[in-house]
Parts: C-alpha cells; structure tokens; sequence
C-alpha cells in the first residue's frame, strides 16, 4: 500500500474516533510543472508538489465534510474531527450513504512515464517551439501575447469504513498559445492548444501554426447582419456546449427540479445525427479513470442515441433517491470539494461528412469558431442560452469573410433537435470538460449582429 | 498590526536560500487559509464543509525570467525546500537580501470573527432566507442559499527588505430562486459580501432571498429579448461589470506591455466622454475585493484612471512595473500560495454622476434597461467582450415597459466606452469574483445607471 493510500485509511478510522458512524477519505498528490513563454523567453517557470486529504464523515443519515494538508497524525485527527462536527449542522438525509465496495478494473496507459523523464529544457522547449512556429507562419503575426506548457503527474487513493480501497496515477500535459494577428487597423487573436498524457504525445509545430491560422483568418472580420440562418460549430464550439448539456443532464440537476430535462427521459428530443456518451474509461481522455470521486467504477453511459434522452448522470445519493445504481459521475476537483454529479469525459459521435462538406450543406450561414461569456449567458435551469460568437460566414457552401461581435442565442434543449449532421473528423477539446467532438451543422440559429 | 505567520529570521534564511544561485528579487509569501461553507437546498442544510490549508510560495527574479515554487505546510524546513527549488534552475553567483523591514500593516476591520459564531447560527440563518425565499409566492418552485466565510492570513517577505503581514476575512451569503408558471421557467440570485466578519449579517441579510425570488417572479411575465443595435441602459452596482470588462482588464499592465490590450498608447488620450470618471480602489472600508496591502506586500491604493474622460492610468504589479521604471499600484493579487501574482483589479467603479436613473431614461426612445447581470468576459487584445444579462427590460417613448429574458450585450471595448453618454448619481457597489490565468480572485464593481448610445443586444426576437 502506499503512502497515501495509508493516509486515507487513518482518516477513516480518525473520522469513526471522532464519532461518525461511516467514513470515506480520498487523498490526492499533484506534482506539476508550468512553462510561460514570451518573447522567445521564459517568462515564468513553476514546478511545485501538493498533496491534501478530503474526509467524508456520516452520522445516521446527515453528512459533513472537511479538508486539509496536514498528513501528520495530529494533522489528520484535526480534519477527521471537523468532518464529524461538520456532519452534526446538516439536517438528515435518507438517502445520504456511502457506496460499498465494487470491483474496479484498471485501465492501462493512463500514466505517461516519459512525463517525469523529461527535463525542464525539454518542456519549456515545447513552449519556445509552438511560440516559434506561430511567429513564423506569417508576417502578420504581430506576436504571441503567451504560449504555455503545463504538466501534471496524479496519485489518488480513496478509502472507506464500508470497504472501499483503491489507488490509481494518472499523468496529462498540454500546451497552448494566443497568437496576435494585425491587420486592417486592428488586432485578432487565436488560440491553438493540444492536450496529451505526456510530452512526446504534443506536437508543439501544429499547435503553434493553428493559433497564427486562426489568428491570420480573422484579420480584416466586421459585424454580421443579424438574421436566422444555419450555423456550423468548429470543435471547440460543440465541445463547450455538449459540456453544457451534460451539466443538464446531471441527476442532481434534474431530481431537484433545476434542468431542462427533467422528467423527459425517454423523450425523442434530439436529432439522430446527435450521439453523445459519457466515457469514463476512454484511456484518451483527461477525465479517465478507473473509479470515480467515491471508488464507485467509471464506465461508459449513452445519454443521447437514437434521437432519445437515454440516461442520466448520477453519483451515489442522487441513484439512492431512484432506487438505483451509481453511473460512477461523482466528480471531484482535487481533495478540497465534496463528490457531485459531473461528466466524466464527454463523447460526440463522428457523421459521414468532412467539414467542407458541412459547410456545403450549410450553404448560407456562419461558422462559429470561438464562443464567450458562457458563464453568464447560458440559464442551466432553463437551458436559454445568448452568448458572444466569432468566426467566418459561409457563402456558396464555403468558408467566406471574418466575422465577430455578434452573438447566438437561443434554446439548449431546442438546438439537440436543430443538429443536422456530424462532421467526420472528432478531436479531443479541454472545453466543457474533456470533450471528443466532431464539428457540428445547426439547421438554424438566431445570430445578433448590426 | 498583523503577527507574522514565520518567523522574520527564517524568512530571511528562505530568501538567502533562494537567491544563492542568482536573481535579482527573490520574494516568499507564507499563508494560512481557512474556510467554511453550507448550503440549503429543497429546505435541508447540506454541503457543509470546511477547510485548512497551509503553505508558501517562493519566486526568484532573474532576467525577464521568474522561478517559482510552492509547498505545502510552513515548517522552515517545507519554506528551505521551495526556496532550493525555485533557485535550482539558475546557475548565477550568490546575491545578498537586504535586511528585512517590518511593514506597519493594519488589517480591514474584522468585528465579529465568523470562525467565532456556532455552526449552528449559520444553518439558522440560511432556514432563514430559505423560509423568506418561498414565502415570496406560490410560484417559487426551488430555492437554494449558501454561506461562506474565508479566512487567510499572510506574510510576505522579499530581498528588497519588506517584511508584511496582513490578516483577511471575507464573508459571503447567496439566495438562488427558481419560479414556475406552467411550462414557464425563470431563475433570479442575489448577492452580499463583503470584507468583513459576521457582522455583515446583522441587519436583515434574508433581504437577498427576497430579492431573488422577485427577480425570478418577474420573468415569468418576460418575452424574448431583442436582437438588435439599440441604446442600452445599464443599472447600478454589478453593472459596474460593464466597466470592469470593458476596461478594467484592458488597462491591467500586462495586457498592455505585451501589446495584447486596445488600450496600448491610449494614456493621457481621451478614450470617453468628459464626464466619465473611474477608479480602481483597493482602500474601499469592508469591501470585497479591498486588502490592506495586495499578495506583494505593496500598500493598495486608490488609482484613478479614468479622469473626466481621459484614460490615467495603468494597473500594475511588481513585475510590470518594475519593467517601465514606475510604481506598483498595488494590484499584484493572487489566488494563493500556489500561484504566481499578476496584475488584478480590486474594486473597480465609475464614479456617480449628475444625472437620475429616470433623466437616463426618459430619453431613451427605442432602448434596453439592464438591470440584472451575470457577469462578463474580455479579449483585451481584440476589444471584443460580453456582458450577460439577467433581468432586462424594453425602453420605449422613454418608459420602461415590458420585461425581457436573458441576453448577452456583445461591444468592443474603446467605441463602448465612448459610447457612454450619462452616468448616474445612484451609485453603490456589488461582489463579484473575476478569473484571469486559471486565477480567481474577489473584486468589487460598481456604478449607478449608466447610458451607452448603442450596443448589439443579443436576444431571440428579431
């Protein structure tokens, strides 16, 4: 057993000391590296390790919970103690109970050895690399306003006083950049990014020269007219808004009356061209693991297939109140937060068309590129949803001029059903989650512009 | 004047440590954190935690370049231990601190310790709201509030001899309503915080859930928004929002020194109308976003920079200011320990104006009035920003008349804030919490009502 699986089983035992009756700990360890580069320079260089323990404790039926980075025996005594005293405020909750133990299965190459091999040279190389590349590609590229690399190497144990033990590592890196275009009397920006388990998986030239190309495809973009027309998602489009989705289709969300969807499973409300699963176990995916934040297994859930709403999200209190099971969404971001229902990593199915010819279906519209503002202009409880766009008109079935300062609006619920088909080439996107999409055509969308 | 959280010696120990392969600044900032929250929730408190952190970060200067390192936990040896790692990246000659000077710092006034009041009171407190919320009307279908309380305590220490402390409690309740008409359904949340302890509480805090729930209630009646160009009022306090996208990231120094802002060059010019005046203040008593001094020791101070319509000034921190030769504004923030300081606003508002909210908009013909907000975004480097709205409503012959949902205001930076042709004398200021770099941090904005000529609204109703 390691150490830090240790660690959560003193916990445990320190929360049944201190008076719970049922206890769960989940201790976590993070060893990171951030690179910034400027100018052909290292601007900032970070490397640091943390590593804190999250304590779940249950008396009867009311649950409380308490952090801390103490490891020591005093140090975890102290956040066990709060836990229980934290359970003693909230009010009773029958269906508040931890999960019994399940069998989990491991899932091979989620850890990247070469993360740790690699040299801080060798990653802020990759950081100087894709700033190069961008600065390169084309003499309207002003600059590159920051390009980073950022790693991170995980250790997770969870234990329980109802038998749950398990420990897994996991290893992700990525690196992006915002590259600066002039032109026109004005400056655009464009962001190029990749995501991998470990250095060796970026390819630091590609994403420097999509930041420069997306940057370069702006120059010259004005206000479109405000109409109706079909619009096509790039990648990162559709992947903030399938994360959006997913937020709706949380158990959580629906069992308390907060979610669009609620009371509408089963109900044909999206097109067939619109396929998405939850895959906790895809080893691609940043959000993979072999157990979720409470030790219940990740699996793979279809939420929308066949054009129906097939499942929701849930975590172990949101399927006791159904009488159900676990889909093993109890996420957790690090040792500080309380379990709750989130997607794991999201999973749009590819179409049969290549975006050119989406764009050819698509005839008149725009291709949205870039959305902003999805904090403050989506309503989750009603799934109305107007936010900032930017991107390219299409004419004649092709991508045509810039375009930006407008906005999309809409209905969340409404646009499942407006999606006409899939793209053919899928990505894996660190927007609305950890999302793998393809791009997406929409039948027709409001757009505000002039 | 606030207790160091290590011992001056040892901080002096750490920096020579830091610095004995080189760097021309080396800076370690210690902090405690501490927090506890609930939630109420179908009327059963739930969500309640707490939490205990603490660490240091180190940074080493050398160049155009910052190592940087954290660590759990503040024993001399953890501090030891991110001081060599900081410093092993470079490979210069030892550099010598200057002594260490003691800054007299005197924390925001904290009069009743939240850590200090039961458990109990605080659940009571959220039944509270939980009962107000509901009693708002039939349609109320779902409430929820939460409470927060935050504590952190710091002390920061670097080669240039400054030795800081200072000791911050924030305090937070929220009210979130969901109403129900049929198939009709609209959300409405407020907000109170503040810099400051329990007392925040004292008078009438269930207000909020009241608030929200008649904001909801509200839009039950709304129509779609409409989607067009058209004079938009803006309404007091978050609507400082407005402001603080649309300037107050454009003119934070590094944006500006890597040429990523619209207001590159723009100092001294006059980027509004003459009676525009803002500032960023991070001396406002018992607000949000305020600390006596920001997570570089340097005091905070009161900029103005937006003076009768011209742009005055820039935000710094120590890095950027130190590139131009000028003095930090005291806006070098950071989330914690774990992060490195960058140029943040505090509290951010326009000034109040002449004008009253009804002379604003009785001579609004066709207009939108905003009244609830979201919150907002930037790219500084392009100008382009959002601005969503919650609550909004049709101006028409210089009345407001029908309620209107969610839209997003879309603008670019420099012609909307031209654009702002009247400015209230309502003023007040609301919470709010800002991300920049993966960092979040409490700020203030505020304003009273505030007239732009034309922005695109961003509604479904053509």
């Amino acid at each position: 057993m390691t150490e830090l699986a240790t660690s959560a089983q003193r916990a445990v035992a320190a929360a049944q000391a201190a008076g719970a009756v049922q206890a769960e700990a989940f201790a976590a360890r993070d060893s990171g590296r951030e690179v910034r580069v400027h100018g052909g320079e290292v601007e900032s260089l970070t490397a640091a390790t943390q590593s804190g323990i999250g304590v779940r404790a249950w008396i009867g039926h009311r649950v409380g919970y308490a952090y801390g980075t103490d490891f020591s025996d005093a140090g975890v005594e102290a956040i066990a103690a709060r836990a229980a005293a934290s359970a003693e405020v909230a009010d009773e909750d029958e269906f508040a109970a931890p999960p019994g133990p399940a069998e989990v299965e491991a899932i091979a190459g989620l850890s990247d050895p070469g993360l740790a091999a690699a040299g801080a040279d060798q990653v802020a190389a990759i950081a100087l690399t894709v700033e190069r590349t961008a600065l390169a590609a084309d003499p309207r590229i002003a600059g590159v306003e920051q390009a980073v690399y950022a790693d991170s190497a995980e250790q997770v144990a969870i234990a329980s006083s109802t038998g749950v033990a398990g420990e897994y590592e996991t290893s992700s890196c990525f690196a992006y950049l915002q590259a600066l275009a002039e032109g026109d009397g004005a400056r655009e920006t464009g962001l190029g990014f990749g995501l991998a388990r470990g250095p060796d998986g970026l390819d630091p030239e590609a994403i420097g020269a999509e930041g420069a190309e997306r940057a370069l495809a702006m120059i010259g973009a004005a206000k479109p007219s405000s109409r109706s027309c079909p619009v096509v998602f790039d990648p990162t489009v559709a992947a903030s808004i399938a994360g959006l989705i997913a937020g709706m289709l949380s158990a959580s969300a629906v069992q308390r009356g907060r979610s669009p969807f609620a009371g509408r499973l089963g109900e044909e409300l999206a097109s067939p061209a619109l396929v998405l699963h939850d895959d906790g176990r895809d080893p691609e995916g940043a959000g993979s693991a072999p157990f979720d934040g409470e030790g219940v297994p990740r699996r793979r859930t279809a939420l929308l297939e066949g054009g129906r709403l097939q499942a929701y999200l849930y975590d172990t209190y949101t399927a006791n109140r159904e009488g159900g099971a676990s889909t093993g969404n109890a996420a957790r971001s690090g040792y500080r937060s309380l379990p709750s229902v989130a997607a794991s990593n999201l999973v749009l199915a590819p179409g049969e068309l290549p975006l050119a010819g989406l764009l050819s279906e698509a005839g008149e519209g725009v291709y949205v590129t870039d959305v902003a503002g999805l904090h403050s202009g989506v309503n989750p409880v009603t799934g109305v949803f107007s936010v900032g766009a930017s991107g390219r008109t299409i004419s004649g079935g092709e991508l045509a001029e810039p375009v930006r300062e407008f906005t999309i609006a809409g209905d969340l619920v409404a646009l499942l059903s407006a999606v006409e088909a899939a793209g053919s080439e899928s990505r894996w996107v660190p927007f609305g989650g950890s999302v793998k999409t393809p791009p997406l055509l929409i039948g027709e969308l409001s757009i505000s512009g002039s | 004047m606030s207790g160091e959280l290590i011992d001056p010696e040892v901080c002096e120990r750490v920096l020579a440590r830091a610095l004995a392969n080189g760097g021309r600044f080396a800076e370690v900032f210690a902090e405690r954190r501490g927090g506890f929250t609930l939630a109420i929730d179908e009327s059963r408190i739930e969500s309640v935690q707490s939490g205990a952190e603490e660490g240091a970060g180190v940074r080493v200067i050398d160049g155009g370049t910052t190592y940087f390192a954290h660590v759990d936990g503040l024993d001399p040896a953890d501090l030891e231990r991110a001081a060599d790692e900081a410093a092993s990246a470079l490979r210069g000659e030892r550099r010598e601190s200057r002594p260490l000077q003691a800054q007299a710092v005197t924390p925001l006034p904290v009069e009743h310790r939240p850590e200090a009041v039961a458990a109990s009171r605080k659940a009571g407190l959220l039944r509270e709201l939980d009962e107000r919320g509901r009693a708002q009307g039939g349609e109320i279908a779902q409430f929820t509030a939460s409470y927060a309380e935050a504590r952190r305590e710091v002390t920061v220490a670097n080669s240039d001899g400054l030795l800081a402390s200072d000791d911050r409690t924030r305090t937070r309740i929220g009210a979130q309503a969901v109403a129900r008409r049929g198939d009709t359904v609209e959300t409405g949340a407020e907000t109170l915080g503040a810099h400051r302890g329990f007392e925040l509480l004292e008078d009438d805090p269930a207000l909020i859930a009241e608030q929200a729930a008649r904001k909801a209630l509200v839009l039950l009646d709304a129509g779609p928004a409409p989607s067009a160009s058209m004079p938009v009022v803006i309404g007091g306090g978050f609507g400082g929002v407005l402001f603080h996208e649309m300037t107050g990231h454009g003119i934070e120094a590094d944006h500006i020194q890597k040429g990523a802002s619209v207001y590159v060059g723009k100092l001294g010019e006059q980027v509004a109308q003459p009676l525009l005046n803002a500032y960023d203040d991070g001396r406002l008593p018992g607000e949000w976003g305020s600390d006596a001094i920001d997570d570089e020791g340097a005091p905070t101070q009161k900029t103005q920079v937006i003076e009768d319509g011209r742009l005055t000034a820039y935000l710094y921190d120590h890095v950027t200011a130190e590139r131009e030769g000028v003095a930090s504004t005291g806006n070098g923030r950071r989330e914690s320990f774990r992060h490195l300081p960058i140029p943040r606003m505090t509290n951010t508002y326009i000034a109040p104006g002449d004008a009253t909210p009804e002379q604003i908009i009785a001579d609004v013909d066709n207009g939108f009035y905003a009244v609830s907000f979201g919150g907002g975004q930037v790219d500084p480097a392009t100008g382009d920003f959002v601005f969503g709205v919650s609550e909004g409503y049709l101006i028409e012959g210089g009345k407001v008349t029908r309620p209107c949902r969610g839209a997003t205001l879309i603008g670019n930076c420099l012609d909307a804030l031209a654009a702002i042709d009247a400015v209230g004398d309502d003023f007040f200021m609301k919470t709010g919490i800002c991300g920049k770099g993966g960092q979040r941090a409490p700020v203030g904005t505020g304003q009273g009502h505030v007239r732009v000529q034309a922005m695109t609204v961003g509604g479904t109703q053509l």
